[in-house]
């Protein structure tokens, strides 16, 4: 046990003083910094503040007129009219003097039409403000002529009121569902991130020990499978130090901007009333795969003997955890399907789908229990095979590292006994 | 406590790595253990570490088979250097003393004891990677012997080191010996087994093809060598009955001789045919014995 912990203290210390740590920790925390302050930031920059100024040119006046008074309720435009030519207000807008130009005509029926002139139409916000301005215009012209008076033409307009409301009691309610929805795209996030980050360690801390034979010195003094389970929670503990260093950064820098104004990223995230037990799910679901994620490393990392090829060997996890990610991103807007149901037993997609699930619906809790016991079982179960591979796996080096090497390491660790 | 091998069989599918493999070693003895490249040293050095397990036979020391519970008495330098380059060298030593269940303040003492001793006190905080290949050597032995094994066993321990230091090693192998270690000595380096081991194994595509006290065995060989200096041409000796082998020099030659009275005989031949310098009956080496026996040459 003493020496069990001596590994894990070892991979640990080895690693959080390692430059690869404190860079990745630094970047991330200047990420979550600038994310929890990216309403202040974009602010900063203060290109929204600007008005747009956008001249009108037309035959009619009182479109103009109409026109411009809709499009001057929002402060971030400013409508003028245009009283030169064509080609003189296309040139003023050419050269930067206006925003855009709008040409009206009168088309068919009597009704405006226009043309929107910009040096690019890429950003459509100011165009589609005209736009939605001119069917007004249009739209009151209509209802004019038809003698429509302004309060049917209000009620027209109105939109209806339509409410979501399931009738299962134990069903999340719309508020509920969006603030889960937020609070699985981080776990995914974090999940995808550190299964991917996290296993890459352990599968090269394996390889390194083995390319440099200093295994062969380790597996005479301590077990493969010590050593295995030390590494996996050496890493374990690296991962929780860093996501600790990001919560705390986290939790400052959004305290920070809560108190200038603006909803935060937490209402954005809808972390503000999250139902305890989700957040319970959340570490459970995220401790397990972990676990499984890890175990699966360190069997790969264990096949290869030289550093290049751990990478290579690493393609197949890093797969599943791509499809698991793709999956829960499907499954967001149909948690209730049947392939969502199915795909959450599969212990590799079962952190991510089933926590994904048990956010959005309301399972019965025997569901759950199933998935993690299937999870816990393979977990052993991986851990059991990969010990016995990890075994064998370490006292084989040879050009090749193919999945074929499986079956050599297991025969080299074959007890007879 | 002494280490047992009792045929002894290894196989890997229909390769049999280690064919009936018995030997003996007991305490306070330097065991001389030869083959050549792939005959089956390194296969059964794990099978006594209990790395793999032997398809046949036992092995047993310290009344059992070795396991993790003993690894705090079994030393272990493999062939090919194992350290981690990255990690500087008090730091490393103490992390594997650690492994064999060495307490680090007991361990810190003990890593200057041997830096100091091997001249090399300067490299406590070097990395690894920042040394040379004979200093990484000089590490790699500390490693196996720091925390005083009773079972200590040494692949190629002088691979890489000038002959100064393989002195300073040398003097540190026969020192544990006397100290009570068991110690199994694997090298291609003839001269350094005949120093330093008492008894032999020779392994031959895993088959033991010579065992025994290095006494014995060199007895039993029969062949003898003879070294002659002569201010005369000496060639015709090689046409002489019982002569296996003739191999000149600058100065003379050097027969080996299948025995006794064919050393006499061509004594009796060289008479009148000029003047000798030296005319010199000598025991067959280890070499000589190896190279007969496994049939390729390796230096």
């Amino acid at each position: 046990m003493n020496k069990f912990f001596t590994i894990l203290g070892h991979t640990y210390k080895n690693r959080v003083k390692s430059k690869s740590f404190l860079i990745t920790s630094v970047i991330t925390v200047l990420l979550i910094l600038a994310l929890s302050n990216i309403q202040s930031i974009i602010e900063m920059f203060g290109g929204e503040d600007e008005q747009k100024e956008v001249i009108v040119l037309s035959e009619n006046e009182e479109w103009t007129e109409q026109l411009s008074q809709v499009l001057n309720l929002q402060e971030s435009i400013a409508v003028s009219s245009f009283s030169g030519s064509d080609e003189e207000a296309k040139t003023q807008v050419e050269e930067g003097e206006y925003e855009a130009l709008v040409t009206l005509q009168e088309g068919g029926e009597g009704l405006p039409e226009a043309d929107f002139y910009a040096n690019q139409i890429a950003n459509t916000s100011v165009s589609d403000s005209v736009r939605q301005a001119l069917q007004q215009v249009k739209v009151s012209i209509v209802t004019e002529r038809a003698n429509v008076n302004e309060q049917v033409l209000q009620q027209i307009t109105a939109p209806v009121s339509f409410e979501l409301i399931a009738l299962e009691e134990q069903a999340k309610s719309q508020e509920e569902l969006n603030q889960t929805r937020g609070i699985v795209y981080v776990m995914l996030f974090f999940m995808y991130m550190s299964v991917l980050m996290y296993g890459n360690m352990i599968a090269t801390e394996v390889a390194t020990e083995k390319s440099s034979r200093v295994m062969e010195i380790l597996i005479s003094s301590v077990s493969p499978v010590s050593q295995m389970f030390a590494k996996i929670l050496g890493i374990a503990l690296l991962g929780l130090t860093q996501f600790g260093i990001f919560i705390l950064a986290g939790y400052f820098s959004i305290q920070q901007s809560m108190e200038s104004e603006g909803p935060s990223v937490l209402d954005i995230f809808g972390f503000t009333e999250v139902d305890p037990m989700t957040i319970v799910y959340a570490l459970v679901f995220f401790i397990l795969g972990y676990l499984l994620y890890a175990t699966l490393a360190a069997t790969l990392g264990s096949l290869v003997s030289r550093l290049e090829d751990a990478q290579q060997l690493m393609v197949p996890m890093t797969l599943l955890v791509v499809a698991a990610f793709l999956i829960a991103m499907f499954g967001l807007g149909a948690p209730d399907s049947t392939f969502v149901t199915i795909s959450s037993y599969f212990p590799f997609f079962t952190p991510l789908i089933m926590f994904l699930r048990v956010g959005m619906l309301e399972i019965p809790v025997w569901e759950v229990g199933l998935s993690l016991v299937i999870m816990v079982a393979s977990i052993v179960l991986l851990g059991w095979i990969g010990a016995k591979i990890y075994r064998g796996g370490v006292l084989l080096y040879g050009k090749s590292s193919s999945l074929k090497d499986i079956k050599t390491a297991l025969e080299l660790s074959k007890k007879d006994n | 406590m002494t280490l047992r091998l009792n045929g002894v069989t290894k196989r890997f599918g229909s390769y049999t790595a280690v064919d009936h493999l018995s030997i003996e070693i007991p305490e306070k003895q330097i065991f001389g253990f030869l083959g050549a490249n792939g005959a089956g040293k390194t296969t059964t050095f794990r099978m006594i570490l209990g790395l793999i397990d032997q398809t046949e036979g036992d092995i047993s020391w310290n009344q059992g088979k070795i396991g993790y519970d003993q690894s705090h008495l079994i030393g272990y330098l493999p062939e090919e250097r194992g350290l981690y380059p990255k990690l500087k060298v008090q730091e490393q030593l103490i992390y594997l003393s650690k492994l064999r269940g060495m307490g680090k303040k007991e361990a810190v003492h003990e890593v200057g004891k041997w830096l100091d001793r091997f001249k090399v006190p300067e490299y406590r905080h070097k990395r690894v990677e920042e040394l040379s290949k004979g200093n990484q050597q000089k590490i790699q032995f500390i490693s196996a012997v720091l925390h005083k094994p009773k079972l200590l066993i040494l692949d190629e321990p002088f691979s890489g080191l000038d002959p100064v230091n393989v002195e300073m090693l040398k003097e540190a192998v026969v020192e544990l010996k006397e100290a009570g270690t068991s110690i199994v000595f694997s090298s291609h380096r003839m001269e350094h087994v005949e120093e330093l081991c008492e008894n032999v194994c020779i392994l031959h595509k895993g088959t033991p093809v010579v065992h025994g006290g290095l006494k014995e065995i060199k007895r039993s060989f029969g062949k003898k060598n003879i070294r002659i200096k002569a201010d005369f041409d000496t060639s015709f000796l090689r046409s002489t009955a019982g002569v296996t082998s003739y191999k000149p020099h600058s100065e003379g030659c050097r027969l080996q001789v299948e025995n006794e009275e064919v050393a006499q005989e061509v004594f009796l031949q060289l008479q009148g045919k000029g003047f000798v310098r030296t005319f010199d009956l000598e025991e067959p080496t280890l070499n000589d014995i190896f190279i007969e026996k496994v049939g390729a040459s390796y230096e």
